[in-house]
């Protein structure tokens, strides 16, 4: 393997090869491409947080003008499903009907409508008329795992396909755990003890394009669905599942798509669409407005931490406790997973013998937690990155040199990857490349952490502070998780890219034809990539976990090795012709061409496709490779803050943001700092002002940009992004994830450089002026 | 509901439509083509459906079809025709600022229309004129630093 210094097209900031188009405004996203004489779909949510449905008369409706149809529970199929995108089978509950007879949060599906005009659809839902039994509603943790709580999944039908702790009759959705060593001697030994609680709030994704799909049926009579997805496999076979009809009639197209952050690793609209175009033989398109977005789409699992340490004078940390109540909301996809996560990405991060980990996800009746960046390892971090200052604060260590002493180094392993898996136990793994020191050091000296000076010593009404926490993520799941590639060879010399992987905005495309361009000899520009079409491209689980980059980037450059033997051995035989005679290991690919290594002859990639196509031992030249990995490598990041609270208001400014990454192999630096700008300030958003209000019929209150504020242009701080080399041996080029792990650091940083400003101590977020604010007159007391 | 028509300049041309006394510019727009102009919250909050009316940028799911009639639109679609993309477009590229590039084409009008006004903003000006263009992606700072370098180069008798 070459060194990544004289790599040609891998680790170098080339052209996202969509953005172009992409800048233009060209008709590539879902709803550009729906057909014009589409039916539209409205769809009657619940107003109630938790009822039966006795009664419902859609027969008003039916007769509205322009309406075609009128879909509810009595007219469609029953069968119990599970709407998060995943492998199959899902460690999660099939708790969800297309319809059902029961509402479980306000937004929940009621009846759908199609109509000719987005307008008649909406008239006619107003003509439904549903009579509710209203249920009492659980809407707190407490509420939920009460003794007599109301049974929010009463249904019998609901079962998990695989054995794990499902108990719906106690509001249960799942349990996760692990100890090692001994947590309670751990505590024992300490000098200090620490036991706290913190709580995270409820955020959306806020993908600038919404949920969006439509449907049509083509002339042989199959469904196809373009949908904005970031699982086109998953969602096929949650689509036949949830219909009743085979996957073969089915095809899922996944064109460009406006952002998903995990929102979209769902099943959502697809399954109305699909069943209204089948019933009516037409196109047939559903767009969620922004309100229904926040109502009705997902969300991320808000959690209620405890968080315990044992620690010694000298700084080592004797025993760590987690116990985690985990809101999933009315429906359960992600409700185990994202648990497992919130341990096996978070508890490696520091060396600590004895642990005790404990997490349960609960039904409520509000919205539905799904997969998010960051996958509960962002909840996590929260009370553990904060904790970490704590405890340095407490026996008077500089809290990065306390982070230096503690944190996991490469060829150390942890229990915590062998014993957290997906609804089994996970993949035992030793960290290969870790460059986290060298982040430290790099992201120290960005923010100038020597002028870092104790709260103490601050009296003006505008403090700063500066913060910093470390983090790391996985790349994809081990064992599970499966991406597959086929290239074939044009006659020009150009390649055809066909990849299962999903490119939601992320530049994967972009990154996957680097790829497979660097292992060829040539260049991105001779790739014409097409991805996820579950009619024409391989399988690939779809974008999340972290996954697309060193597992489906794997599975290309595998694909890519092998069409270089065909093109190694073709022209071989080519050069043979003109009198050369070379061995396979005398030649390489470079520059498009296949060259002897002395130089003496060579023959263009177009020549050996004409040779391949038209002249003699005609073949394809192509290959298909599949891929899965046997251990999910962590990226590693350092987060730095400098902030500025107004003391009197408890206002809080962020005035620069550092974050130093070690993803391995950059395959496109400008994509992965780009990553890690959109991540990061999404991180800082989250901290600071975005949270779920509800009124006290469970109804969110601020389900609009206006009241639901994500970060703006000029709400953004200075960005430094600094990207630190490694080698991860098992990805390709040395190559590891890179998009989640930047959305940990904001609410653990700026919780510190909130008390390096003030001395105040945030435990619930976000970190709104108000509670800042109060928690200033705690300290003042 | 009649449909009355109406007569507006489109990217210099002039045009003509019937449109529903409801219907909102962006509509309008995207039911006859020009899907350049996208759709995100219908509640004038994120820009991405943003397009340049008399010269401002403006939320076109705000605008009432009916209200543009007499006067002059344009839209992503008449900026970088074909391989050669507008300045701002090709800035926006060159940086890494379009990651989904759902919010792109309203980021590149909003800039349109302040440099149309004043060539050589500062960095504070292209911030408050960008401020109500939401992107989740890229954290702003390659879009910032794309439009900062279209206004350097204006500075450096680019333009």
């Amino acid at each position: 393997m070459k060194p990544v210094t004289k790599m040609t097209v891998v680790n170098k900031p080339l052209r996202k090869i969509d953005s172009s188009a992409l800048s233009q405004g060209k008709k590539l996203y879902t709803g550009d491409l729906a057909p014009e004489h589409s039916l539209y779909v409205k769809m009657l949510w619940s107003p109630h947080a938790h009822a039966n449905i006795k009664k419902i008369d859609i027969s008003k409706a039916e007769k509205m003008p322009g309406v075609k149809l009128v879909l509810y529970h009595e007219n469609v199929p029953r069968i119990p499903h599970c709407t998060a995108g995943q492998g199959y089978p899902e460690p999660s509950p099939y708790d969800t009907f297309m319809f059902d007879k029961k509402v479980r949060f306000v937004g929940d599906r009621v009846a759908a409508v199609v109509a000719e005009t987005p307008d008649q659809a909406e008239e006619a839902i107003k003509a439904i008329e549903v009579e509710y039994e209203i249920l009492k509603p659980v809407f707190t943790y407490d509420e939920a795992l009460a003794d007599n709580a109301p049974i929010i999944h009463d249904e019998p039908e609901a079962f998990v396909p695989i054995p794990i702790p499902y108990e719906p009759k106690k509001n249960i959705v799942a349990k996760v755990g692990m100890k090692a060593g001994d947590f309670e001697k751990g505590m024992k030994e300490a000098d200090f003890t620490f036991d706290e609680l913190y709580e995270t709030p409820y955020a959306q994704h806020c993908p600038i394009e919404g949920y969006i799909s439509w449907a049509q049926i083509d002339p042989y009579g199959r469904i196809f669905i373009t949908t904005s997805t970031q699982v086109p496999f998953h969602t096929r076979r949650i689509v036949a599942r949830t219909l009743g009809i085979p996957v073969q009639k089915i095809r899922v197209i996944k064109p460009r798509i406006g952002g998903g952050f995990g929102c979209k690793q769902e099943m959502l609209l697809e399954d109305i669409v699909a069943i209204a175009a089948y019933r009516l033989n037409k196109p047939v398109l559903w767009a969620l407005t922004r309100d229904e977005v926040f109502r009705s789409g997902r969300t991320r699992h808000p959690m209620r931490l405890r968080i315990r340490y044992g620690l010694k004078k000298d700084g080592t940390i004797t025993a760590i406790g987690l116990d985690i109540i985990n809101n999933t909301g009315a429906y359960g996809g992600h409700g185990l997973t994202v648990m497992s996560c919130a341990g096996s990405k978070v508890l490696p991060l520091y060396h600590v013998n004895n642990i005790h980990f404990n997490a349960i996800s609960i039904y409520t009746n509000l919205p539905v937690g799904g997969a998010y960046r960051g996958f509960g390892a962002t909840q996590a971090y929260f009370p553990v990155e904060t904790m970490i200052d704590v405890m340095a604060d407490k026996i008077g260590m500089d809290p990065m040199e306390f982070r230096k002493k503690n944190h996991i180094r490469s060829g150390e392993g942890h229990p915590a990857f062998e014993a957290l898996g997906e609804g089994k136990p996970g993949t035992p793994m030793t960290i290969g490349s870790c460059a986290l020191a060298e982040c430290i050091d790099k992201g120290a000296k960005e923010i100038d952490w020597s002028k870092r000076l104790p709260h103490t010593e601050k009296t003006s009404r505008f403090r700063r502070g500066i913060g910093m926490s470390i983090h790391m993520q996985g790349s994809s799941v081990p064992e599970i998780d499966m991406g597959s590639a086929s290239i074939k060879m044009n006659d020009d010399g150009s390649f055809n890219l066909l990849v299962g992987a999903t490119d939601l905005g992320t530049g994967s495309d972009t990154v996957l034809a680097q790829i497979a361009a660097e292992e060829l000899g040539t260049t991105l520009d001779k790739f014409i990539v097409y991805s996820s079409d579950t009619d024409m491209t391989p399988f690939d689980v779809g974008a999340y976990a972290s996954s697309t980059t060193y597992l489906s980037g794997e599975a290309v450059r595998k694909t890519a090795e092998k069409v270089r033997q065909q093109i190694l051995k073709v022209g071989q035989e080519i050069l043979q012709k003109q009198g050369f005679s070379k061995k396979i290991e005398e030649l390489d690919l470079h520059d498009a061409h296949v060259i002897s290594l002395d130089g003496s002859c060579k023959v263009a990639f177009g020549d050996i496709a004409n040779y391949s196509l038209y002249e003699n031992n005609q073949f394809q030249i192509g290959a298909i490779e599949s891929h899965i990995t046997h251990k999910s490598p962590p990226p590693f990041t350092a987060h730095f803050v400098e902030l500025e609270v107004d003391i009197e208001t408890g206002h809080v400014k962020v005035l620069k943001y550092v974050a130093a990454v070690d993803c391995g192999t950059a395959i496109n630096p400008q994509l992965c700092e780009g990553q890690t700008e959109g991540g990061l300030l999404n991180g800082i958003s989250y901290a600071l002002t975005e949270e779920y209000r509800f009124d006290e019929e469970g109804k969110m209150t601020n389900a609009n940009f206006m009241t639901y504020n994500i970060f703006s242009m000029r709400d953004k701080p200075e960005i430094k992004t600094i990207l630190v080399p490694s080698y991860e041996e098992t990805g390709p080029f040395g190559a590891k994830s890179v998009s989640e792990v930047c959305i940990n650091g904001g609410m653990p940083a700026i919780a510190n450089a909130i008390y390096n400003a003030t001395g105040a101590r945030l435990k619930k977020a976000p970190f709104t002026q108000e509670r800042v604010w109060r928690a200033i007159q705690e300290v003042k007391k | 509901m009649t449909t009355r028509k109406i007569s507006f300049t489109l990217n210099g041309e002039h045009k003509e439509f019937d449109v529903l006394p409801n219907e909102r510019l962006l509509s309008l727009l995207r039911r006859n083509g020009f899907k350049g102009t996208k759709y995100g919250c219908l509640e004038g909050a994120c820009g991405t459906c943003t397009v340049i009316l008399d010269g401002k940028a403006v939320n076109s799911c705000l605008v009432f079809a009916f209200q543009v009639n007499g006067r002059s639109v344009q839209t992503v679609e008449s900026l970088g025709i074909g391989e050669k993309l507008h300045e701002i477009q090709e800035a926006l590229v060159s940086e890494g600022a379009v990651q989904c590039g759902y919010c792109t084409p309203g980021i590149v009008l909003s800039a349109k229309a302040m440099f149309d006004e004043n060539p050589t903003p500062t960095v504070d000006e292209i911030k408050v004129q960008i401020d109500g263009n939401l992107c989740r992606c890229t954290g702003y700072e390659k879009i910032l630093v794309a439009i900062d370098k279209v206004s350097k180069s204006h500075n450096q008798g680019g333009k």
